[in-house]
């Protein structure tokens, strides 16, 4: 049941009008032949929003150093700043007369100059996108470990790179969507939306729109994949819709369609690194410095979640003493980033490892042994960064991992010891084949918190309500095992609700791989005290000690005596008696139990992939021969879920690494909003993927386990540039900008051949 | 991603067709495949009035030889052209540019006679039509009339069909054994437009070129003949130099677009690659040596 499946009795359509420009002030809305249009319900502008929410929408997630902490509006009505900005609402009897509406509205700008290169947006006097600030600097923030400059000063060798990965999207196969309707009588709104954050949708709402929380019911059904712009809270159509819902008395839905969703869902990637490492004669690591460039858009919502993960993302597994990590955050005229998988994650690997194949060729030292001398060991856990803070808002301590052996199986797998060999054959061929190579430390599983609830029915089916919304994870599947695990019975008498804020109230929501690890945990939590509930009461009806009770099979029984068992329904009747009396200790009556899981901090995975990529030189396309990730995030709950995730998620990365980019002119006009312009990469161009694990228990909660949403895509652009500067070598190519395409390749190339011979 | 409010009619005959839009003119579009169409409708990039669906005129959809000639109607859909043995074996540079054509969904319902009235400047018919030097036979008020592929293609996205004209059937010339054709074709990813597509036919006369036919597409506003390069080819001794040579001077004299996904320099740098595959194939299939 996905949103776009939602019909209600009496349901109406909507459209928006968005802005054609990426920067103008609105001088006059016409929609007088929109409103006369028959089948049209009801036209707004910002004008008709009350004064609650016609105002900037709320500000997530605040820090100290951003000192502009700039929203958007639900309805635009003076300036807009990217294309594809809601102006104008239209509500209709159906889409199609709705977006004949749409046509109808004539709305006059003043065109303004807009900020749209990321560098220009960046310097003194460029168009402000904001007039209220006196530049486009949203933040200027500083983390520091150690004495940089010192470690610069002394080091033998320093290397400097500018390195660029470009803007991309999320791209899922089911857009936003929303559907609201509002019981007059019972004064109950209720929201069926696309999103990652049910809980905290149905908190904004219930603030915005002035209602109780009890009120306001915010159901994420089947959700066709999130990948972070779903955790945006709230987008301008999600407070829209429900209120036109309550003002018209009559369900009103809004699917996004394509085109919206390439202007007006959030995007992320662009971020420009003047990177440096300052390394030893054996090129150990003696200082990191990254100055950085983080692309806004127009707005920034959820603060500066994205440049704080690539600043903290980046020294991975490598013990770096002195780290300066810098950056701008710039509001720009295009459309708001946002966390999108990987989440900054990848600018900072990108950056670390372009720096540590930099180094390797330099010195002349073999890519994996410059790696090996720099790893943080295995005895070093909880390995402390030096103070810097993560996106958490917490002191980033590594919990535990093994980087070595990660490396060691990936080379094992890739079959590196041979490849100097390999590639020497190869090229004897006329074939231009690269080893690549990029080791990552993900920050997974952070809090605050999740919870649970688990009730034993008298059936003996396992109710389980948490509150992260799912976007196609497996989490029905996940948290089940692990209630099934803890009370001994079937995985299929285990029914799992997730991201109703009816079925359970409390909760952040569904990002920064922390499901399976801070829900799951919540799940796990709850199992266990309702297996000891269980036992308590099971031991009376056995006449047994609980200590001697097992479960198994739906049942409870004696240990060595399995005749002597009551099914969990008997269980769960007996908890909940007519009469009698509720021991203490019951905690209530019921086989129920409500848990919360807040982690002190995040749980750090890590990863190496490897991969052989051949390089048509004459085309400039090229092709993944293999391709192996190794990953560790702790005991695998279910591996097939797992290796589904990590597949996708190379998917994703090679979509961000040589297909997907999204294309900005010089007007701010969007040029790929199509799929056949935003190329994602299909069947025919990603690899067979090999996989396997190594399972480091993370000591931070109870199963020990580690985030893994975005382990397939995290590492993915540093791996193919790794991989075509090997096949590449001869010709000096350097990759230091993501996504390439077959043309970009080859000017790299054509460049690359036409500079002189280093000195 | 509605399209606006249009008129639908579906004649049953191409009488019935030419009917509607001549009534109709410019205001109406024929619908066939509607793998192009229907996305410009609904991001309502195109608008008539009226849609004359013609997918009920059975009789357009076949394939026939009718004395050295291959008749393809305009309705037949990629696919059926894909899966005829006949097409395989007597128009081979048609059979193997087909499958350039999107994916088996998109080869399902798209037509040759829509791509070709289309006229995508990516699209592979066009550059197959000109380089075979098909026949376009097109139905308008006047009663029918044959178009060579330069009449046909005009430029970009448009071509020689008035508002009241309907393409009703190619007819694409017979292989005969000493003629060897390739198409060999570059996309960003499996199915996508090309970014250079070439269709070279070699005759072959002993070890030397008789007859050569090179056009490109993806390069241009329509299909390009390379004609150049084929007076080059044309009565010279068939070696790896001769292509290579005939490549460089097909690309040289190109003007391809630069868009986002390639430069204008990478296009004219893949045309001469792929031209050289190319001819070097198709002088391979016509029984040439490989020298």
């Amino acid at each position: 049941m996905f949103v776009d499946d939602i019909r209600r009795p009496g349901m109406l359509h909507a459209a928006f009008y968005r802005s054609p420009h990426a920067h103008a002030r609105i001088l006059r809305i016409d929609a007088a032949a929109a409103r006369a249009l028959p089948g049209v319900v009801a036209v707004y502008t910002a004008q008709d929003l009350p004064a609650r929410i016609r105002g900037p929408l709320p500000k997530l997630i605040p820090h100290p150093a951003l000192k502009h902490h700039k929203t958007q509006v639900a309805l635009a009505g003076n300036v807009v700043r990217h294309v594809g900005e809601p102006i104008v609402l239209v509500v209709a009897e159906n889409r199609y007369i709705a977006e004949d509406a749409v046509d109808l509205v004539v709305v006059d700008f003043e065109v303004l100059p807009a900020a749209v290169d990321l560098e220009q947006a960046a310097q003194p006097g460029a168009p402000r996108v904001h007039d209220d600030m006196p530049d486009n600097i949203a933040a200027h923030h500083i983390q520091r470990v150690g004495d940089v400059e010192g470690a610069f000063a002394r080091a033998a060798h320093v290397f400097r790179e500018r390195l660029v990965i470009d803007r991309g999207c999320s791209a899922p196969m089911e857009t936003r969507g929303v559907v609201a309707e509002w019981d007059r009588r019972a004064r109950q709104l209720t929201v069926w939306d696309s999103t990652q954050a049910p809980i905290r949708i149905r908190n904004y709402l219930s603030d915005l729109l002035e209602l109780p929380q009890a009120s306001v019911r915010v159901i994420a059904p089947d959700i066709g994949g999130g990948f972070g712009p779903k955790i945006m809270m709230c987008y301008p159509e999600e407070v829209c819709i429900s209120w036109a819902a309550m003002e018209l008395g009559r369900p009103v839905k809004w699917i996004e369609d394509r085109r919206e969703h390439f202007v007006a869902t959030n995007q992320e990637r662009l971020q420009i690194h003047d990177a440096a490492i300052a390394v030893d004669a054996d090129g150990r690591i003696l200082g990191v410095r990254t100055v950085f460039l983080h692309d806004c858009g127009a707005y920034c919502a959820y603060g500066l979640q994205l440049p704080i993960i690539a600043s903290t993302t980046l020294p991975g597994p490598y013990k770096i003493p002195n780290y300066h990590a810098e950056y701008r955050a710039v509001f720009t005229n295009k459309t708001q980033t946002s966390p999108y998988r990987g989440a900054g994650r990848p600018h900072g690997v990108f950056v670390m490892e372009r720096l540590m194949d930099r180094v390797a060729r330099e010195l002349g030292i073999d890519r994996a042994e410059v790696r090996r001398r720099n790893f943080i060991q295995p005895d070093e856990f909880p390995y402390d960064l030096g103070g810097l803070i993560y996106q958490d808002g917490v002191r980033l301590v590594y919990d535990s991992g093994n980087y070595p052996e990660v490396l060691r199986k990936a080379l094992q797998h890739i079959g590196y010891a041979d490849w100097p060999a390999e590639k020497a054959r190869l090229r004897r061929q006329g074939r231009r084949v690269g080893l690549g190579l990029a080791c990552y430390v993900e920050g997974t599983g952070i809090g605050p918190y999740e919870g649970c609830r688990i009730t034993v029915e008298p059936s003996g089916k396992v109710y389980v309500a948490t509150s992260v919304g799912t976007q196609g994870q497996g989490h029905y599947t996940s948290f089940a095992q692990i209630v099934a695990d803890a009370l001994g019975t079937d995985v299929t008498d285990v029914l799992v609700t997730t991201g109703d804020s009816g079925a359970f109230g409390w909760g952040t929501g569904t990002f920064a791989s922390r499901a399976a690890v801070v829900a799951g945990n919540a799940v796990a939590l709850a199992a266990r005290a309702v297996r000891e509930k269980t036992l308590q009461v099971a031991a009376a009806l056995l006449e047994a000690r609980p200590d001697d009770l097992e479960l198994g099979g739906g049942k409870v029984f004696v240990r060595g005596v399995p005749d002597r068992a009551v099914t969990l329904g008997e269980v769960a009747v007996a908890a909940n008696p007519l009469r009698g009396v509720i021991p203490s200790e019951w905690e209530g009556p019921g086989l129920e139990a409500t848990r919360f899981f807040a982690p002190p901090s995040g749980a750090y995975a890590a990863g190496c992939h490897a991969a052989l990529v051949e390089v048509d030189v004459p085309t400039g396309f090229i092709r993944f021969l293999r391709y192996v990730v190794v990953h560790d995030c702790g005991p695998v709950i279910n591996p097939l879920i797992l290796e589904g995730q990590i597949r996708g998620g190379v998917a994703q990365g090679i979509g961000n690494a040589f297909y997907e980019k999204l294309v900005y002119d010089e007007q701010g006009q969007l040029l790929t909003q199509t799929f056949m312009d935003y190329l994602l990469p299909t069947a025919a161009e990603v690899p067979e993927v090999q996989i396997d694990h190594v399972e480091t228990p993370s000591p931070l909660n109870p199963l020990g386990i580690k985030g893994a949403g975005e382990a397939g895509t995290i590492p993915v652009p540093a791996l193919v540039a790794s991989a075509i500067d090997d096949a590449l070598s001869e010709e000096g190519v350097r990759i230091t900008e993501m996504p390439l395409s077959p043309s970009r390749l080859r000017e790299i190339i054509r460049a690359a051949q036409a500079a002189p011979e280093p000195a | 991603m509605k399209p606006p409010p249009f008129s639908y009619a579906a004649p049953r005959s191409v009488g019935e067709a030419l009917a509607l839009l001549q009534e109709y003119g410019p205001e109406a579009k024929v619908l066939a495949g509607g793998q192009s169409l229907v996305p410009l409708l609904n991001m309502r990039l195109a608008r008539p009035e009226v849609l004359v669906d013609i997918n009920r005129i059975g009789a357009l959809a076949y394939i026939r030889r009718r004395g050295d000639r291959l008749r393809v109607g305009a309705l037949t859909r990629q696919r059926a052209v894909e899966a005829s043995a006949g097409v395989r074996r007597r128009v081979p540079l048609l059979w193997e540019a087909i499958r350039f054509v999107g994916h088996p969904q998109i080869r399902n319902r798209g037509t040759v006679g829509g791509s070709l009235a289309h006229a995508d400047p990516a699209a592979e018919l066009p550059a197959v039509v000109a380089a075979l030097e098909a026949d376009l036979v097109v139905a308008g008020p006047g009663g029918e009339r044959v178009l060579s592929p330069e009449e046909f293609f005009t430029g970009y996205l448009t071509t020689a069909l008035q508002p009241a004209d309907l393409l009703v059937e190619v007819r694409f010339p017979l292989q005969d054994g000493d003629t060897g054709s390739a198409f060999v074709e570059v996309a960003r990813r499996h199915g996508d437009f090309a970014l250079v597509g070439v269709a070279a036919v070699l005759r072959r006369q002993d070890d030397t070129v008789g007859q050569a036919r090179l056009a490109f597409t993806g390069v241009g506003p329509g299909p390009v003949r390379a004609r150049e390069a084929e007076r080059l080819l044309q009565g010279e001794p068939a070696t790896p130099r001769l292509f290579a040579e005939a490549a460089r001077e097909a690309a040289a004299r190109l003007d391809p677009p630069g868009d986002i996904h390639a430069t204008a320099q990478y296009r004219r740098d893949l045309a001469a690659v792929l031209a050289r595959q190319a001819l070097e194939v198709a002088w391979q299939r016509s029984g040439g040596r490989r020298r």
